[in-house]
């Protein structure tokens, strides 16, 4: 360990809740978004699953909110090392979607890809058994458009890259195929509490 | 679909020049590509950086000079990610901007505004003097990254100039001739990072105080839509750098004006 000279940092929070070199952000929601903050209304909005799947499906906003509601109220983590807690969110559990299609038995990862064309790559088991969702609602309120309004996918137990803003569809695969900023270098699956962050990690 | 280009540009060592491909390509209105394929084993490494000069740029602002001997060479553009550790093996880690150009110096250059109450910055402003040593991992991303090959259209506010430097630094080291383009927005000339280097690529936007015979303003597409009207050859690649709410606005702008969305980059610091 190299201690920088001088250094000593904040008062140090004994926080579980907290992934190793990650900090609290408090009320603050940086944006952090590589490209322009499409313009895109509910009536545009659509979410498609295909790939190996037994019947490709595309959702617009009516349907999609047709199915059961789900809300997510827990932790975010994002990949600069702010985290924050309590955040509430609420839209459908993104199992809802995947017993109507039908994932095929070869299926093991998916590519989310957005409206913007950002996308980014997850083993198909971070994406069911109730711990991923299309997410419309934060704190009760539309989802703003620079945080990925109308509908973003929210995988939180990964960093907040891989919660595609801006959510188009799901192309599920049977291999892993690296996403947007995985290409450029980040890690493939990008677990917070192993901190993931980098390919190499 | 991308067809597989390779730009044969000759980069900083390390920094393979590759536009990334096979990848799934969504059916959607765009993608920005990534600009080069970075090296995970540059990303992956921490390796120290020793302080070896300080330069005041504003009264907030001072660039930070560090010998990195195994540095892997970095293109405009790029970041790396920076870490401090304390005496009980706390740590805090941010990211931060190449300034410097690609050079073979063994040297880069970071340059930090002093945050209010920030953790990192703060130390480098008040504790931070030569022959100290941090760490440091990169360089990061391609995404930012800019070889030098099309002309690029620069905007940036605040610390957000700092990525941007670096393209100018390397365009004028490298004599090279594709168009490049500032717009530099500060809240006063004093606080205007690295005043004294802007050339004839560069325009000013001063939004609370400017110098004598200066209008005071926001950015505004009177000055944006003029610079993308004039598409040089192959199109102008945008960057755009800066707070999420200047990144906003100048975005727009950008596509109010007809730039292209996908041929828009953009950092945002948060
Ligand atoms: C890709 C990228 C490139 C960047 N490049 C540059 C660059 O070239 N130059 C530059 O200056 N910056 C750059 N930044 C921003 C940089 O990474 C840091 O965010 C910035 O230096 C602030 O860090 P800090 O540790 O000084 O402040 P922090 O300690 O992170 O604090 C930031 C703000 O939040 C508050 N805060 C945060 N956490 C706490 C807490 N636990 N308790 C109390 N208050 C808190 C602080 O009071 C302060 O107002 C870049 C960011 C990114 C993402």
């Amino acid at each position: 360990m190299n201690v920088t000279r001088g250094f000593t940092g904040r008062p140090r929070v004994l926080d579980p809740g907290l992934p190793p070199g990650q900090y609290d952000a408090g009320d603050d929601w940086p944006v952090l978004s590589a490209e322009v903050t499409p313009d895109l209304t509910p009536a545009d909005w659509t979410f498609r699953i295909d790939g190996l799947v037994a019947e490709p499906r595309t959702w617009d906003w009516d349907e999609a909110h047709a199915l059961p509601a789900s809300v997510y109220e827990g932790d975010i983590h994002c990949v600069t090392g702010w985290s924050k807690f309590g955040v509430r969110f609420g839209g459908v559990s993104l199992d809802a979607f995947l017993d109507v299609v039908r994932p095929g038995a070869s299926a093991t990862h998916a590519v989310a890809y957005s409206h913007s064309g950002y996308t980014t790559n997850l083993p198909l088991a971070d994406l069911t058994g109730g711990r991923a969702w299309i997410a419309w609602e934060y704190d009760g309120k539309p989802l703003p458009a620079e945080h990925g309004g109308p509908a973003r996918l929210l995988v939180p137990h990964l960093y907040f890259w891989k919660s595609a803003k801006w959510i188009a569809g799901l192309r599920l695969l049977d291999h892993d195929e690296p996403g947007f900023w995985e290409r450029n270098g980040y890690h493939a699956r990008g677990n917070p509490w192993e901190e993931q962050r980098y390919s190499g990690d | 679909m991308a067809e597989a280009t390779t730009v044969t540009e000759p980069a900083a060592a390390g920094a393979t020049v590759t536009e990334p491909t096979g990848a799934f390509s969504p059916p959607t209105r765009f993608a920005v590509p990534g600009r080069i394929a970075v090296s995970d084993r540059a990303a992956a490494l921490w390796q120290t950086a020793t302080l070896t000069e300080i330069r005041r740029e504003t009264p907030t602002v001072a660039t930070f000079r560090f010998a990195v001997p195994g540095w892997a060479g970095h293109l405009p553009g790029q970041h790396l990610m920076l870490r401090l550790t304390a005496g009980d093996g706390y740590t805090a880690q941010r990211h931060y901007s190449l300034a410097s150009p690609p050079d073979d110096t063994g040297h880069i250059e970071l340059t930090l505004d002093h945050v209010e109450g920030g953790e990192v910055s703060g130390w480098f402003h008040t504790e931070a003097r030569p022959g100290d040593e941090v760490a440091v991992r990169g360089p990061l991303s391609g995404f930012f990254a800019w070889p030098g090959d099309r002309p690029a259209l620069l905007i940036g506010a605040g610390s957000g100039v700092v990525p941007l430097m670096s393209m100018i630094r390397h365009h004028r080291a490298r004599g090279l001739d594709v168009p490049l383009r500032l717009l530099v927005s500060a809240r006063g000339p004093e606080e205007l990072v690295y005043a004294a280097e802007y050339g004839a690529e560069t325009t000013a936007v001063f939004t609370r105080r400017a110098p004598e015979g200066v209008p005071v303003g926001r950015l505004s597409a009177a000055l944006v839509a003029p610079l993308v009207a004039e598409r040089p050859p192959g199109g102008w690649e945008a960057y755009v750098c800066g707070s999420n709410a200047f990144a906003e606005h100048a975005s727009r702008l950008l596509v109010e004006a007809g730039q292209p969305v996908d041929r828009i980059r953009i950092e945002r610091f948060g």
